[in-house]
């Protein structure tokens, strides 16, 4: 387990690189990575566990990557236990060990699995949502109903490690992020034991404006300016110049 | 009958001035084409932005901003950014007036299956189930018919449900029927197709009262 020696680091948050940053993640742990799609991952911290071989690994993750990137280079090398994901329609890896029963998978709802982030990180234990009633999701949980209206019980997620990915962040891990890349890693951020933020520039605390910063570095442990972004498109859909 | 140019272009119609509006992915993504004039609308993408435009020029794609196809767009003038809690929480919030997406099956009472087929395929559902558990205005955009010619228009769904009574209206190459309490009510026939054909591909209730207006696409 890890202890709180091992998780308040100083103000300055700062470390080398992805490998100083990952070097206690061990098999089994539980780790959440913001993203959605190929969109705003942390794809130096990803390309650093596939290295580490670490595995039995559960992933909360919105999506699964796709086969050959992101999230999907874990489980083509079988590392990955189990996902907890909204929506993984664009990795056929993802399907056949779900659908062969290798892949243990927890399919929630988009707006409950980000809420279920901030709820871990807000000290909110658990909370009524309509979305899922009446569906398999809500096997198993508590309804109640609110205005006449059915909800159920859904609870907090938090994880040993968070891994989220900005855009700017400086030495005590305020964080901005650009444009739809923002999308989970600001609410996964808040619910880590250990968050860690890989960021394209990383500066000096008061470079950044505190007016416009996304995630306040109070939930940021570790911080590092990752290596090489390729920054990978899924779909790449244009419009004719007229 | 209509393609799916034609099913997008139908269900623009049913937008007004102002309104905030989340298109699903596929044919609901083409209704962002058929705007009617003088008509101002947002497009909210779940996985974080109002204000979503069309998609960028070759050449100037940005792989930091996409919508919840994952497809590359454009942000328009006065969007704005958010991150995926704020973004449900104007989904969960009732503040977006409309929802539209596709489905695999509708039964006559607004259940709506769209996200697994037991053993065969599980895409997950997504923002989906958010979307048609809050929102109070929902419009499916489907093929009437599967590809084997079976009827999406049932009694009772048989795929995993998606959402319990919340399908409002339904719009398909064939017709447009709202749901009411005793079933899909038809209001009317895309051009060339006969309530005849309507009925046959309908396995659910459906009202059919007095003369079925054809649609009108201009």
């Amino acid at each position: 387990m890890l202890q709180e020696s091992d998780i308040i680091m100083g103000i300055v948050k700062v470390v080398s690189n992805a490998k100083e940053a990952l070097k206690d993640v061990k098999d089994n742990m539980t780790i959440m990575f913001g993203g959605f799609g190929l969109c705003g991952i942390p794809e130096n911290c990803i390309a650093e566990l596939v290295e580490s071989g670490v595995s039995g690994l559960t992933c909360i993750s919105n999506n699964a990557g796709v086969d050959d990137f992101g999230l999907g280079l874990l489980l083509q090398n079988k590392q990955i236990k189990k996902m907890v994901s909204s929506y993984v329609g664009e990795n056929d890896e993802f399907e056949r060990q779900m659908l062969s029963g290798e892949l243990e998978v927890d399919l929630i709802p988009q707006g409950s699995l980000a809420a279920r982030c901030y709820a871990g990180g807000a000290g909110i234990p658990a909370f009524f949502t309509p979305a899922g009633y009446g569906t398999e999701v809500a096997e198993g949980k508590e309804v109640r109903d609110f205005d006449g209206k059915p909800h159920i019980l859904e609870t907090a997620l938090t994880a040993d490690f968070a891994i989220v990915k900005a855009w700017k962040g400086d030495k005590y891990g305020n964080l901005i992020y650009k444009g739809t890349a923002r999308n989970f890693n600001p609410v996964m951020a808040m619910a880590g034991k250990i968050t860690i933020a890989e960021v394209e520039e990383l500066v000096e605390p008061g470079e950044l404006d505190p007016n416009q910063i996304h995630t306040p570095g109070i939930f940021v442990q570790r911080i590092f300016q990752g290596e090489k972004y390729e920054k990978r498109i899924e779909q790449r859909t244009v419009r004719p110049r007229v | 009958m209509l393609d799916k140019n034609g099913i997008a272009k139908r269900i623009a119609q049913e937008l007004r001035d102002g309104w905030y509006v989340n298109l699903g992915i596929g044919i609901p993504t083409l209704i962002a084409n058929y705007i009617p004039d003088g008509i101002s609308v947002e497009f909210q993408s779940e996985n974080g932005i109002l204000g979503m435009g069309p998609f960028p020029y070759a050449g100037e794609e940005d792989a930091d901003l996409i919508n919840a196809g994952k497809q590359t767009i454009t942000a328009l003038p006065g969007a704005s950014i958010f991150d995926s809690s704020l973004s449900f929480a104007m989904i969960r919030g009732k503040h977006i007036q409309l929802t539209v997406l596709g489905a695999m099956e509708v039964s006559d009472n607004g259940d709506i299956a769209n996200w697994k087929i037991p053993g065969k395929m599980v895409k997950g559902m997504g923002g989906a189930m958010d979307l048609v558990a809050s929102a109070d205005n929902i419009i499916v955009a489907m093929m009437h018919t599967n590809k084997a010619g079976e009827s999406k228009l049932l009694s009772q769904c048989t795929l995993p449900l998606t959402g319990v009574a919340c399908v409002k209206k339904v719009v398909t190459n064939l017709a447009v029927m709202d749901i009411t309490t005793d079933g899909f009510r038809l209001l009317e026939r895309a051009p060339g197709v006969s309530v005849q054909q309507i009925k046959d591909a309908t396995e659910g209730r459906l009202i059919v009262e007095g003369d079925i207006p054809e649609m009108r696409l201009d």
